[in-house]
């Protein structure tokens, strides 16, 4: 962090670099906040097949669905990471008052985030895919629309973050704030997945998945920017 | 020239203006309803296709659009008071809020009702039906969040920023029926000229929706007031306004 | 009897009504309480400050 202090000269490009190799190196500092969530999602997956005892091909049809949500709830858990603990510590202060723009900040934190939390997931799906009877075949649109997916969740995610951050009842509201506005997500992801599976083919859902992703990507960042300095203030 | 926009801000204004509205308002939403009843229970044929229950439209319609109307007026609302810092918006978004929740619950129960007859099921996870269900849901979280603040006047900013947010969803709701193959039916009013329905039975309905934009209006007016109460609790003119 | 009958729907269509009664009913008493409620709280920091 000593190179925010070299003066308000630090380029915009510069900090937000600075600032995800920061969050980089805590997230390997407590691998706790980056593993709890995937072996959550992990014990979610599993819970389906326990809870309904199907046979497995009738799991097969409901794994896409599955997935996606379990990957939702993960993703909600890991939601706490993102400005907590930097704003119980002051950190975030100081980096709203460091005179670089919230917005970028917010744009870095919230793509390491993602680094550690969505990535994550993208890569243990194959794993999650095979208990779930999802076939071979299928995993590129299950990768691709989990990975658009979590990317625009980790958005949405920085707003209902953003907003509730400092609250007592935050975990809870965050899941109120975040999941209606994650079901569009959901519903093409999952569609993505369901139509690979069943053969047909899945570029409409994707690119649908893809246009969702895009603009939450350009325009979440100033909506969680406006929520931190709502709280913050 | 804006002495007027300046005016509408006043918290006194409000609260006279409010008092004043009401009965109003809902002298005409009761007698706007009361016509609409009567021409849509009674003098409108039945459908020949739906046969009576179509009249399910007379309630399930001007509920509907109301609760996207609410909504939207509580994100604009909502909009205006973080722009311009209007302190009379928030409690306009505040108030609202209630009232759209209560209509979307509305639209969604009766649209229920009338698709058992007519689709043969009470509920298809079907676009429009699914964007309906996630605007209760939004309204749900922007009535969480406000009062979970300490400082109000942060809840309020806060819920409005999330009430801002979640609007994405209320042209996906218009145009659902338009933009997939949705079990719900297309536009009913919105054809203009050339409307999909004959003149006995449109007018009841064009009634009631009037009749729910009064009452909207008269019931937002009676929150608005006990809106301004609580935000202004400490001003001077509040207390002579309730010692009187 | 025919008119209650509502052509075999009653039971949908009635309902249907009855709850919008109920939740235009359920708006009027609720803003009225509302204001009710901020009125007192008004008043007991009106005796509060008086004291």
């Amino acid at each position: 962090m000593n190179a925010l202090a070299e003066g308000p000269e630090v380029s915009a490009l510069r900090a937000m670099t600075l600032i995800v190799r920061r969050e980089l190196r805590l997230s390997f500092r407590r691998p706790e906040q980056v593993l709890q969530p995937l072996v959550f999602f992990l014990i979610v997956t599993t819970l389906f097949p326990l809870g309904l005892s199907l046979q497995l091909s009738l799991l097969r049809d409901m794994a896409p669905g599955v997935l996606w949500v379990a990957a939702l709830l993960s993703s909600l858990l890991s939601l706490d990471s993102l400005f907590k603990s930097d704003a119980d510590d002051g950190t975030l202060d100081q980096l709203a008052l460091s005179g670089q723009s919230l917005t970028a900040i917010v744009v870095a934190k919230t793509a390491a985030h993602w680094l550690v939390s969505g990535a994550a997931l993208v890569l243990v799906s194959p794993l999650v895919g095979i208990a779930l009877g999802i076939p071979v075949s299928v995993f590129p649109t299950m990768l691709g629309s989990l990975a658009l997916g979590t990317l625009s969740l980790s958005w949405l995610g920085a707003i209902g973050a953003g907003l509730t951050v400092g609250l007592k009842r935050g975990n809870v509201l965050v899941s109120l704030v975040v999941l209606p506005l994650a079901m569009p997500l959901l519903i093409f992801g999952a569609g993505a997945t369901d139509r690979a599976a069943a053969g047909i083919s899945s570029a409409g859902a994707l690119y649908l998945l893809g246009s969702l992703c895009v603009f939450t990507c350009t325009l979440a960042p100033f909506a969680a920017a406006a929520a931190l300095r709502i709280t913050l203030e | 020239m804006w002495t007027w926009f300046y005016r509408l801000a006043s918290p006194p204004y409000v609260y006279r203006t409010a008092a004043a509205l009401t009965p109003w308002l809902m002298t005409v939403a009761v007698i706007a309803i009361v016509c609409g009843l009567i021409g849509g229970l009674g003098l409108a044929p039945p459908d020949y296709q739906q046969g009576d229950a179509f009249r399910i439209i007379y309630v399930h319609v001007p509920s509907a659009y109301m609760s996207l109307f609410c909504y939207s007026a509580m994100a604009v609302a909502g909009a205006i008071g973080l722009i311009w810092r209007i302190k009379m918006s928030y409690a306009l978004a505040a108030a609202t809020a209630p009232v759209g929740a209560s209509f979307t619950a509305l639209a969604l129960v009766t649209g229920s009702l009338w698709g058992r007859p007519m689709w043969g099921t009470y509920w298809a996870w079907d676009p429009r039906l699914t964007s309906e269900l996630i605007l209760l849901f939004l309204y749900a979280g922007v009535m969480s969040l406000r009062p979970a603040f300490e400082d109000p006047a942060r809840g309020d900013r806060a819920a409005a920023l999330l009430s801002i947010v979640g609007f994405v969803n209320v042209p996906i709701i218009h145009y659902s029926v338009q933009w997939w193959n949705s079990l719900h039916q297309g536009a009913t009013i919105a054809k203009i000229g050339k409307p999909s329905m004959p003149g006995s039975m449109l007018w009841p309905l064009l009634t009631m929706l009037l009749g729910f934009m009064c009452f909207y209006g008269a019931v937002v007016c009676m929150r608005l007031r006990g809106e301004v109460l609580n935000r202004e609790r400490q001003s001077a003119w509040v207390r002579e306004a309730i010692k009187s | 009897m025919n008119f209650w009958a509502m052509g075999g729907y009653a039971r949908f269509v009635w309902p249907c009504f009855g709850l919008a009664g109920l939740v235009l009913a359920w708006n009027v008493w609720s803003a009225r309480r509302f204001h009710a409620a901020a009125r007192v709280r008004v008043a007991r920091a009106i005796l509060m400050t008086e004291e």
